[in-house]
């Protein structure tokens, strides 16, 4: 065990080409997913908050219940969608990191636009009369909620991350897990573990972890928030 | 374009089959400092909300000499406790002049302006929800005149106030009035009333009771409910 958290400090310190590789590809894939996931999330979340509608609440229980959606399920409704028989098989897309982007979008989304909604869902209820008072067009609402809340959005945008960046089943099975293409920490994990290097598995998983507390703590630090003069 | 006169016909308010407000027949005239008072539960914040907007009429209606969405570009509403929204004090001031179209920096420019006559200029840059009571109400109402309302209406902004704060904030609607701006104003205190008002509103169980100048309700009113209210009795 010892002799394995020691091999995966050496690949670290020594920058260790293959292991930076899944590191940066790892980033690569999660970052984008967050980003694509945020843009997608965060204006549904405040949508559902500000515009009433017909079955808006079943709308928001169903997003709700997205939020444990099963990510071998999700990734084997990419998995046919982006094969050469599915419908988006002539883009080739398959095994290849913008499959594994694709997948974590539909997983994290639901999980972004519901923790975004209850945000904006509280701040509307305050901002509600001032907005409608001040005459603000719908979106000039939304535009607001969403500046103004953007702290308690970094919670949903942060959420999205940690669930994107430990996501194994649905990456697994629609990047294929090769290496130098669509390896990245969580399938190389479950490589290592799958052919007996445990040790080495688990300082694989010290990196990872490492990554996401160094992540967060980098957005607290950018988003200025737990300061005494904000929220 | 002129608002007004602002005309409340039949103008009536429920909420789960309980009637706030109402019937209310009432015309506002474009000038003047209006004073709405009563007991606590008589209806005056749900009277200020339908005229302003904020609620609905369940029967009769309210309407200004424009249309609704015309009208409400020109009217501003203080609520009693102040809705502060997460940003510095100036870009909360520049909030209402950039959801009208103007530019980040004139809005800017503007709002420091005002913060100004508000005695706000040392506080721009603080955060606006950590400000004190008092600063908080100065905003609210630095906000709302900063687009030189036609109208302002106010649901008792001095309620939790001391008597600096309140004194302040009462030589600001003065000069606002003087400015042009007609006034709506609800309170509970009768030292307030009788400093500002030009003209009351008495409301009891959502029904206007009397409608006078400041003068002649404070020395005859005609209505016993008035009368006990005046004299600090509990009205029943």
């Amino acid at each position: 065990m010892q002799q394995g958290f020691w091999d995966a400090w050496k690949l670290i310190i020594t920058f260790d080409r293959d292991l930076y590789e899944i590191v940066f590809l790892s980033l690569k894939v999660t970052v984008s997913a967050v980003i694509i996931a945020s843009f997608i999330g965060l204006p549904m979340g405040a949508f559902l908050a500000v515009f009433r509608f017909k079955f808006r609440r079943y709308v928001i229980a169903n997003l709700n219940a997205l939020m444990g959606l099963p990510p071998v399920v999700v990734g084997l409704f990419v998995y046919m969608l982006l094969s050469r028989a599915g419908p988006l098989g002539g883009f080739g897309m398959l095994f290849s990191p913008n499959a594994m982007i694709i997948a974590q979008v539909i997983i994290i989304v639901p999980l972004i636009a519901s923790i975004s909604h209850q945000a904006i869902r509280d701040l509307w209820s305050e901002y509600h009369d001032l907005l409608i008072s001040m005459n603000a067009t719908r979106f000039q609402r939304v535009k607001a909620l969403l500046w103004d809340g953007k702290r308690a959005l970094l919670t949903a945008i942060l959420a999205g991350f940690g669930r994107a960046i430990g996501e194994v089943g649905a990456i697994m099975i629609v990047g294929g897990n090769i290496e130098h293409a669509t390896r990245v920490l969580t399938t190389a994990i479950a490589l290592e573990t799958g052919k007996g290097n445990l040790a080495f598995a688990m300082g694989l998983g010290l990196v990872l972890i490492t990554l996401a507390i160094l992540i967060n703590l980098l957005i607290h630090i950018v988003g200025k928030t737990e300061r005494a003069s904000t929220w | 374009m002129v608002i007004f006169p602002l005309n409340m016909y039949g103008a009536t308010a429920h909420f789960r089959k309980k009637r706030l407000v109402g019937p209310v027949d009432i015309t506002i005239e474009a000038e003047g400092f209006t004073i709405v008072m009563g007991p606590n539960g008589a209806g005056k914040t749900t009277l200020l909300r339908l005229m302003h907007g904020l609620q609905r009429c369940s029967g009769g209606g309210v309407e200004w000499a424009v249309p609704q969405a015309k009208a409400r570009e020109k009217q501003a509403y203080v609520f009693q406790s102040p809705i502060m929204m997460r940003r510095k004090v100036i870009d909360s001031i520049a909030y209402p002049l950039r959801l009208r179209g103007l530019g980040a920096s004139a809005a800017r420019t503007k709002a420091q302006e005002c913060a100004g006559r508000f005695g706000l200029e040392n506080l721009l840059e603080s955060w606006a929800p950590m400000l004190s009571g008092g600063e908080k109400q100065k905003l609210s109402l630095a906000r709302a005149l900063v687009i030189r309302p036609d109208i302002l209406f106010l649901d008792e902004p001095c309620a939790n106030l001391d008597g600096r704060a309140t004194r302040e904030i009462e030589e600001i609607l003065l000069d606002a009035q003087v400015a042009g701006t007609r006034i709506v104003m609800s309170t509970h205190d009768m030292g307030q009333a009788r400093r500002l008002a030009q003209d009351i509103i008495f409301m009891y169980d959502g029904k206007i009771h009397e409608q006078t100048p400041v003068g002649a309700f404070f020395t005859t009113p005609t209505t016993k409910e008035a009368r006990a209210f005046i004299k600090g009795d509990i009205v029943e």
